[in-house]
């Protein structure tokens, strides 16, 4: 009995008395900026904004890297927050997700369309059928969601739509890599990339 | 016998030992698909690719550490001193410990490591993996190599089985999956499927 409570006692002592030397010993002095951004943030460690978790989202933004409207947790009361610690103006939300492209696919309401042919000449993959004064239809597996068509529409009959994912067109998203934008007349950093 | 073979049989042999309980774990005998433990991840962290696989290097990494440190304390401690009842207790105190500790070297020694790891490595100190392996490790009698191989041979096939079933599950979310086994329900659907087809392992490896 009073083996196991000697043992037991002793360590969680041992393991405590550790812990609290490593706290100490291995302290990492961090940016205070970046402590006080991190305690701003939700601690939920979703992603959402595009970093690995809240703190490396917390030092790009103390670095000057990130907006601070990319946690979508958070929501309007974290943006509020971090722009008046930061002394900038709150931005509307804007997650990462909304940054990357999907595929988008161009859809000519039929109702309003008036057959003028301007939105053919424009399309550079011939992706739309139709004749003068004869309503126009995209061929949806041809089309590339350039957006040319838009401006020549005279009646803005045509919309882009994104694309609904299905298993059939579905592909692996292509690795993100972070890459840091260089500024061209700054030589020590050219320097640097280039070496 | 010839000299060569004196030392070479016992060491082969014990190589084939290794490498049967690496087989066995990842494969035969999963500790996700066949023993069903750490199923709280494999459902949690496996709805990306990407966290999918810094969740397996973590737990790779904590699994090892604990497997060997709860060994060293059973065997050292609480068996000289016939404590074998404060087993759990006990191992569960080592592996908070150690997961708290790494975590702090990491962070003080390694921040790409720590970036890579950092987040996941609170999450696994309640994984039911580690306190499994570290009471399988007593149950089956594993001495000290055998004990670092089957934790590590545990985090590998853990690893293994959380990186397809996310490949598998970015998949499933551009299916057309009816409403009512959206989300949750058609991932156990899609585990209880994987089990299934790691069942034609079984027998591989005795255990």
């Amino acid at each position: 009995m009073f083996a196991a409570l000697l043992v037991l006692g002793g360590m969680a002592a041992a393991f405590g008395l550790l812990l609290g030397y490593a706290a100490i010993r291995f302290k990492v002095e961090g940016d205070p900026i970046a402590d006080q951004v991190d305690a701003l943030l939700p601690q939920t460690q979703c992603g959402q904004c595009g970093f690995p978790g809240c703190r490396p989202y917390a030092e790009a933004i103390a670095k000057g890297e990130a907006g601070v409207n990319r946690c979508p947790p958070g929501g309007e009361a974290t943006i509020k927050a971090l722009a008046e610690l930061l002394g900038v103006e709150p931005q509307p939300l804007d997650a990462a997700e909304e940054h990357s492209s999907v595929p988008l696919l161009a859809v000519i309401d039929e109702q309003t369309c008036i057959g003028c042919t301007l939105c053919i000449q424009a399309c550079p993959v011939d992706a739309i059928v139709g004749a003068a004064k004869h309503m126009h239809t995209v061929i949806a597996k041809e089309c590339t969601g350039c957006k040319l068509c838009l401006p020549p529409c005279p009646v803005d009959c045509i919309s882009l739509v994104p694309v609904k994912v299905e298993p059939a067109s579905w592909k692996w998203p292509y690795p993100v890599v972070a890459v840091a934008a260089v500024p061209a007349n700054d030589d020590d950093a050219l320097t640097k990339v280039n070496a | 016998m010839r000299r060569s073979e004196w030392i070479w049989n016992p060491l082969t042999q014990a190589m084939k030992e290794y490498l049967l309980i690496i087989v066995g774990t990842v494969w035969v005998n999963n500790f996700v698909l066949s023993h069903f433990l750490g199923l709280c991840p494999f459902m949690g962290v496996s709805r990306r690719l990407e966290t999918a696989m810094g969740m397996g290097l973590a737990t790779t990494f904590v699994l090892t550490l604990s497997a060997i440190s709860s060994y060293l304390v059973n065997t050292w401690l609480l068996e000289p001193l016939g404590l074998e009842y404060l087993r759990t207790i006990s191992f569960i105190l080592v592996i908070a410990t150690v997961v708290g500790f790494t975590e702090m070297v990491i962070r003080k020694t390694s921040p790409l490591l720590y970036n890579v790891l950092g987040i996941y490595l609170p999450l696994i100190t309640t994984n039911c993996i580690v306190l499994g392996v570290a009471l399988l490790n007593v149950q089956e009698a594993h001495n000290f190599i055998e004990s670092a191989l089957y934790g590590f041979g545990a985090a590998l096939g853990f690893t293994m089985v959380l990186i397809l079933f996310a490949g598998i599950r970015e998949r499933i979310n551009a299916g057309d999956v009816p409403s009512i086994f959206q989300g949750n329900a058609i991932g156990l659907i899609t585990a209880g499927l994987m089990a299934l087809a790691f069942m034609g392992f079984s027998g591989l490896v005795k255990e």
